[in-house]
């Protein structure tokens, strides 16, 4: 299987809820207020927000002046392009994969930040890359032995700290091992933490600066992990953590199920942080780079859908 | 920050709508409008919204404008009444099963909700209360969920049932019911695995467990933080295994929380517990009045407006007068002090502070106590009051003999009693100079006095 039907097999429920609405507006009839009003509710109805709504509608709008497009069925390429614009990566989104690297993931609890830093150890690892994993969430109950477990699973080294220890001392430990050992990406899980709790916050803003001082030739890349059926909240979450952490990308979690994940196109142009990882799944492989085109197109492709779903079927 | 925004578009509503009298369309019409918009951003789902729009639309029409409010501030009375209303008018208990039966509990919801860590803190609840729980790991799928039960368990000091990741669940659940009859537990309390509404072999897991071992209570756990999907988690739960009560996580983050309201109006059951914090002891009841008042993210404007109203009726006329002193400049010591009265009605600086938008999540109330003093408050009115009367209306006869006697009534020093009548001239000057400032505040004109 392709990566792009795994990963519209994953937004396979995205897309439905989604097209289901779409097909419904892009009718041939003229465009009138009612159009944009439907398309209004399927996008806030998708948590892309009020006011990531109210952007893409007005460049909607823009573009169905510019190219004089009079048909509601004519704008479903205007809307893709204007969403697919939001999405797009930066240059050099993955260049911290291709040398020696510190991978920090942040989060709130439970969003999926341990099983996100299995799968991503999985998918280096098969890259030949030699892989270690932190765990520095020395807070939550049993989070090492998950942590240990998805090491196991992947196959990488891993470095534990005790219950309760400084998190910042297991990174610590970490950093000398990955240098001694000559790995390629270390990852660092994390505790999850209330983005409003500071105390914790500064437990990050430590964790960094012990990063650099004691690794300053890595690349360091900061993922906040958000989880895809968040609302709104996921706005504060990454504007947050990217003031104390410095936030270079998102991993959207969680995208298998019936939520639409529109928070991501919120997060992504209001806030500028690319995303770069989905997951689309529980199994070790079901995490992937993100395709802002694959995901734009799967968002509406329906034709295609059937296709592969005759295909399925014999 | 949303809620800034919002407060301020609701602000310029108001300010338009001057009609007395009764509610009219338009009145409703715009109020509700940006009432929409704030359960938006709450993350209500969009259908509930729409839907309670409506509704609290046709019962706010026509309506009487309360005294002392406007008719935006009255639409939103309205609409808090009725979003309490729809959430449960009070606070349910978690009911038990009479007499000796096993009251079997069972925690459900998606991945990362918080089943795990809530189920351990009603066993610790429960325990308060003199009952023998048995938490039970039916978790067996993600990593280390036994093991972190089995560790939440042992901080609680309430008992565990785990056959390991081998078993199936319900197996798990049928040996945990005979476990807790032998052993005389009187709750059980079933921690099961994360799952997707639309994993339908999941889902089966969950109807079998419900059939073999009787469950009397099926909770949901529901992430505060949960967008538009909410609806679609919590009818598919209902519909498909019945639950008979809802538990809110994670609502000591700033998430607005819309999903309850969402939650509560698919499926119709209570919301019994919201998680406050980490600690196993951070579950607290739920309260209907202080989720709509987040819900709308107008912090506790509500209550603002309740107590500037009954402060108002009884001083409307003393208001009158003050701000037209106000706006002439003159200013004096007397109406310090009444002004100063005032505030304290409402409960000191800190207290309204506390009650403003925005400012009520964000600042913590150390921070706030902090920057303003209610302490200094006081020592000010007692410099005020050692004052005559006649040195009240007319601070220009203060001299320094005055002034010393003063401070020593007031057992403060005769510096700070400089300081304040300094303040006091400089305030005044201000105010002479912006008579157009006035106009604009008032009734929010005596919140800016310079204390």
């Amino acid at each position: 299987m392709g990566l792009f039907d795994k990963l519209k097999q994953g937004l396979g429920k995205t897309r439905e809820n989604i097209s289901r609405g779409f097909d419904s507006v892009f009718t041939p009839n003229e465009i009138d207020e009612d159009f944009y009003e439907e398309l209004e509710e399927i996008l806030i109805m998708s948590d892309v927000g009020v006011n990531a709504t109210g952007e893409i509608l007005t460049d909607l709008r823009a573009r169905v002046k510019e190219k004089h497009i009079k048909l509601a069925s004519d704008c479903r390429e205007a809307l893709k392009a204007a969403i697919e614009e939001r999405m797009e990566l930066p240059e050099g989104a993955y260049d911290f994969e291709k040398g020696k690297a510190v991978v920090l993931v942040i989060g709130v609890n439970g969003v999926g930040k341990t099983t996100s830093i299995g799968k991503l150890a999985h998918i280096y690892k098969s890259e030949g890359k030699k892989v270690m994993l932190a765990a520095a969430d020395t807070f939550r109950a049993a989070a090492g032995e998950q942590l240990s477990e998805w090491a196991d699973r992947a196959g990488v080294d891993i470095i534990r700290g005790a219950e309760g220890q400084d998190p910042a001392s297991v990174v610590f430990d970490a950093l000398q091992a990955a240098r001694a050992r000559n790995a390629d990406i270390l990852i660092c899980d994390t505790a999850g933490r209330l983005h409003n709790k500071k105390n914790l916050m500064e437990e990050l803003k430590k964790i960094h600066r012990i990063i650099d001082r004691e690794y300053p030739g890595a690349a360091r890349e900061t993922l906040v992990v958000i989880d895809g059926t968040t609302g709104q909240n996921a706005l504060i979450q990454a504007r947050e953590f990217n003031e104390s952490a410095e936030a270079t990308g998102m991993i959207m979690t969680k995208l298998d199920g019936t939520a639409k994940g529109g928070i991501a196109i919120a997060v992504q142009s209001e806030l500028n942080i690319p995303v770069k990882y989905i997951g689309v799944g529980e199994g070790i492989d079901d995490l992937q780079r993100f395709d802002p085109e694959a995901f734009t197109e799967a968002l509406f492709d329906r034709d295609d859908e059937k296709e592969e779903n005759k295909d399925a079927d014999t | 920050m949303a809620f800034e925004s919002l407060t301020e578009k609701l602000q310029n509503v108001f300010k338009n709508l001057r009609s007395k009298g009764r509610l009219t369309e338009e009145d409703v019409k715009a109020a509700l409008k940006e009432v929409k918009l704030a359960l938006l951003e709450a993350d209500v789902n969009f259908r509930v919204v729409k839907q309670f729009i409506s509704s609290v639309g046709e019962r706010a029409v026509g309506q009487d404008v309360m005294n002392g409010l406007n008719p935006g501030q009255m639409v939103i009375k309205i609409v808090n009444e009725e979003m309490i209303a729809l959430m449960g008018s009070e606070t349910t208990e978690l009911e038990l099963e009479p007499g000796k039966t096993v009251t079997v509990i069972m925690m459900c919801g998606l991945q990362g909700a918080g089943k795990t860590t809530t189920a351990a803190k009603i066993a610790g609840k429960l325990k308060l209360k003199g009952k023998k729980c048995l938490l039970v790991a039916a978790d067996v799928y993600r990593p280390a969920a036994i093991k972190q039960l089995e560790l939440n368990a042992g901080n609680m000091g309430v008992d565990l049932f785990s056959m390991g990741d081998k078993a199936s669940p319900v197996d798990i659940c049928r040996s945990a019911l005979e476990h807790a009859s032998n052993n005389g537990h009187n709750v059980v309390i079933i921690d099961t695995a994360g799952r997707l509404q639309i994993d339908d072999a999941m889902m089966q897991e969950l109807e079998d467990i419900k059939r073999e071992t009787g469950v009397h209570k099926t909770l949901l756990v529901v992430d505060a933080m949960t967008g538009q999907e909410a609806v679609n988690v919590a009818a598919a739960f209902n519909d498909r295994i019945g639950i008979d009560g809802v538990i809110l996580s994670k609502m000591d983050g700033d998430a607005r929380g819309g999903a309850a309201l969402s939650v509560k109006a698919v499926t119709g059951r209570p919301i019994i517990y919201v998680g406050m914090g980490e600690k196993l002891s951070d579950l607290e009841q739920f309260h209907p009045d202080r989720m709509a008042s987040r819900i709308l993210g107008m912090g506790d404007v509500l209550s603002l407006i309740e107590k500037a109203g009954s402060v108002l009726d009884i001083d409307e006329d003393k208001e009158k007068e003050m701000s037209r002193k106000l706006k002439k400049g003159k200013f004096d010591f007397e109406d310090y002090l009444e002004s100063m009265n005032q505030m304290k009605k409402m409960g000191g600086i800190a207290g309204i502070l506390g009650m403003m938008p925005g400012l009520g999540m964000g600042i913590k109330q150390q921070d706030l106590e902090n920057a303003i003093d209610d302490k200094k408050m006081a020592r000010t009115e007692a410099i005020v009051l050692s004052m005559t009367r006649q040195e009240r209306q007319n601070p220009d006869i203060l001299n320094p003999s005055r002034k010393h006697r003063i401070a020593k009534g007031a057992g403060v020093d005769i510096s700070e009693v400089n300081r304040l009548v300094k303040q006091f001239e400089q305030s005044k000057k201000m105010m002479k100079q912006l008579p157009g400032m006035m106009n604009g505040m008032g009734k929010k004109g005596r919140f800016k006095l310079p204390f």
